[in-house]
């Protein structure tokens, strides 16, 4: 498979996403798009992505923010596997903010569609607006209550999601709310990468400002090809993918 | 006499079952939330939804015949007017009762009023349902009103109270009165007309702006549900005359039942060029997102539903039993096409909201992650099913009171009520 590497081999490319992210964050909020670029010659489909999300954000189970989704092409013994992860797409024209009953969702300065816990009412018509099935309803399950002797820290350990301390507890938001990928933002206000970037072992998925052309993430879709999911639907994905 | 004592018995035991059971459910979904519940990440929307807009649809529909009477005069079925407006009411009651429970956080809900997003067909709904409600309520209090206050006069006791209640001081009896109450009922109904046109047009608009979900997002949506509110509460409003009028075996009795199996014959017919439409041109069409919801309805695990719900008891018995001469001219048959119809169009909801949301928006989604909520397949839990049984059971136990208390029964068109 041909195709010419955007990225020296000589250059860390999460260095370099590092640095993207300094120059961006120090400009006003408004001003920054962010978007993320995968590659999806190099995915190899090992869930570091999906994991390191759970851990950043401790999902509960059945809340997937980010996942890979694994199929086979073709009949045996002429078989390849095809790999699509799967963050938000943070649509430039979000579906699932129309929807919202209450204005609980909505775009921000920077482009994330995020969501405000504290006035999410749980009804889930964003879940059956979203065409990319990135959004999930917390159900109030946990991994380790019942089946094992004690709820295991994991599950407790407070999250930043969004700026704001939460320690997920029965019947307290976010149980009962919709939850979705946001880029990491209270990573990204930290001068940090989204967690599913920082651990790619393939070094398949790229993150930056849209609106800087010396961003990684704009030199690569300059050079590459790529393209968005289904976006025949108007939606404008900020998640591009290169093959 | 024996056999009505031996109905009510039967009616209440079947009220008090559904709500002990509707205790449990009750008491599973306020001490454990959605833990319990069989909707997951992709059929997010399950009995409960479904049990919502049938019940809206109910509403809908016995709130426009009704004002086949109060706006348009047909005269013809005004022993029934009042009792369809009761029944809009209880039926909305137990509709927002279904969707208030499916909320993840419900004590958020008065959210929709202080802080709506009006680029949400929800939003604009619960607007909607809302003005609606108290339409409805002002509609019935002015329809009523004399009869509240001869009620509280003659009536002695419980009822005599109630009635003295809710006619709110009022002692007016006069003709002038009641010509002043009927034509405030006219404005309302006038109003409430266009307003339950936009509101259950706007459910179906719920579902149709969804273009995510192909097989919900279309033009047809608003007025496909329309059409299904007219049947299904023709049907009940039907059914309930056929065995609650006063005055069985007269002629009046007969003859208003007959020209109803007429009116409920024809918008059955308009259904069916309806879903043909809607199947047909889906089918034809062969967009997976399509067809793969209707080819799951038809040939599914449920496909009894669709087949012998939608189509048989929704169709086929009904345009039997209302065109058959023999049938048609039977006040029994007539008030069990009513009831068959009735029964149908839970199926018929079911299957608006479930099978468009079992296709994954993308493919191989569902083997993602492993977990038990992102599955293709949604059969109701026992808690989902117990709530429902609950709430089905207060309402009917709230229309036997109401039935009994309120001068809503169906009468004679020279009866006075009492």
């Amino acid at each position: 498979m041909a195709f010419i590497p955007a990225v020296s081999q000589m250059e860390n490319a999460n260095v370099r996403m590092m640095e993207d992210l300094e120059r961006a964050v120090q400009k006003p909020p408004e001003e920054r798009r962010w978007g993320m670029v995968i590659d999806l010659t190099k995915c190899v489909a090992c869930d570091a992505c999906t994991v390191s999300c759970k851990a950043e954000n401790k999902t509960p189970p059945g809340v997937n923010y980010t996942l890979v989704i694994k199929e086979e092409v073709g009949e045996y013994p002429n078989v390849r596997a095809t790999f699509l992860p799967r963050p938000c797409m943070q649509c430039e024209n979000p579906p699932c903010v129309e929807v919202c009953p209450v204005g609980a969702t909505w775009k921000d300065v920077e482009g994330i569609v995020v969501i405000d816990y504290d006035v999410c009412i749980g009804c889930r018509y964003c879940i059956t607006a979203c065409p990319y099935g990135a959004r999930t309803f917390d159900f109030g399950d946990w991994y380790t209550k019942g089946n094992t002797p004690m709820l295991a820290p994991y599950e407790t350990a407070p999250t930043f999601e969004y700026g704001e301390e939460r320690v997920r507890e029965d019947e307290v938001s976010p149980i009962g709310n919709v939850r979705k990928c946001n880029f990491c933002i209270q990573r990204l206000h930290e001068g940090l990468l989204p967690a599913c970037i920082n651990d790619c072992i393939g070094r398949a998925r790229y993150f930056g400002d849209l609106n800087d052309p010396e961003s990684l993430v704009s030199e690569l879709l300059r050079e590459r090809y790529s393209f968005k999911l289904k976006e025949e639907l108007g939606t404008s994905p900020k998640v591009f993918y290169l093959s | 006499m024996k056999n009505s004592k031996l109905g009510m018995a039967a009616y209440w035991a079947v009220v008090i079952i559904s709500l002990v059971i509707g205790g449990y459910g009750l008491y599973w979904r306020l001490t454990t939330g959605h833990i319990l519940a069989n909707y997951g990440q992709l059929i997010t929307w399950g009995l409960w939804v479904a049990m919502y807009i049938y019940f809206i649809g109910l509403s809908a529909g016995a709130f426009l015949i009704s004002a086949l009477v109060f706006v348009f005069h047909v005269e013809r079925f005004r022993p029934i007017a009042r009792l369809a407006l009761f029944t809009a009411l209880i039926s909305l009651l137990m509709a927002l009762l279904f969707i208030w429970f499916d909320l993840g956080h419900m004590g958020r809900f008065y959210e929709v009023y202080s802080r709506p997003n009006f680029r949400s067909m929800m939003a604009w709904m619960v607007w909607l349902y809302t003005a609606y409600f108290v339409l409805l309520i002002f509609e019935f209090w002015f329809e009523s009103r004399q009869d509240f206050v001869r009620c509280g006069q003659e009536k002695g006791g419980f009822n005599g109270f109630i009635c003295r209640v809710l006619a709110l001081g009022s002692k007016n009896t006069e003709p002038e009165g009641r010509e002043r109450d009927e034509r405030v009922v006219r404005v309302l109904g006038a109003i409430g007309l266009p307003l339950a046109i936009m509101f259950h047009g706007g459910v179906g608009a719920l579902f149709g702006v969804v273009a995510a979900r192909p097989a919900w997002h279309g033009g047809l949506f608003p007025l496909l549900f329309l059409v299904a509110a007219l049947v299904s509460g023709g049907g009940l409003l039907m059914a309930l005359y056929a065995w609650l009028a006063p005055n069985k075996g007269s002629e009046e009795y007969k003859s208003l039942l007959s020209d109803m199996g007429r009116l409920v014959l024809a918008l059955v017919l308009l259904d069916v060029i309806f879903t043909f439409a809607e199947y047909s041109i889906a089918l034809y069409g062969g967009v997976p997102g399509d067809v793969l919801p209707l080819i799951e309805i038809m040939s599914g695990p449920f496909w009894w539903v669709f087949w012998i719900g939608q189509i048989g008891l929704g169709m086929v018995v009904p345009i039997i039993l209302l065109s058959w001469k023999r049938t048609s001219s039977s006040t029994f048959w007539v008030g069990i096409a009513g009831m068959s119809i009735v029964l149908a169009f839970v199926g018929v909801r079911l299957n608006i909201v479930i099978p468009p949301l079992s296709v994954p928006e993308l493919q191989g989604l569902v083997n993602a992650v492993p977990s038990p909520r992102m599955t293709t397949q949604y059969i109701p839990s026992m808690m989902e099913w117990a709530l429902g049984i609950g709430i089905v059971g207060l309402g009917l136990a709230l229309f036997a009171i109401g039935y009994n208390l309120l001068p809503v029964k169906p009468r004679g068109d020279k009866e006075v009520m009492s």
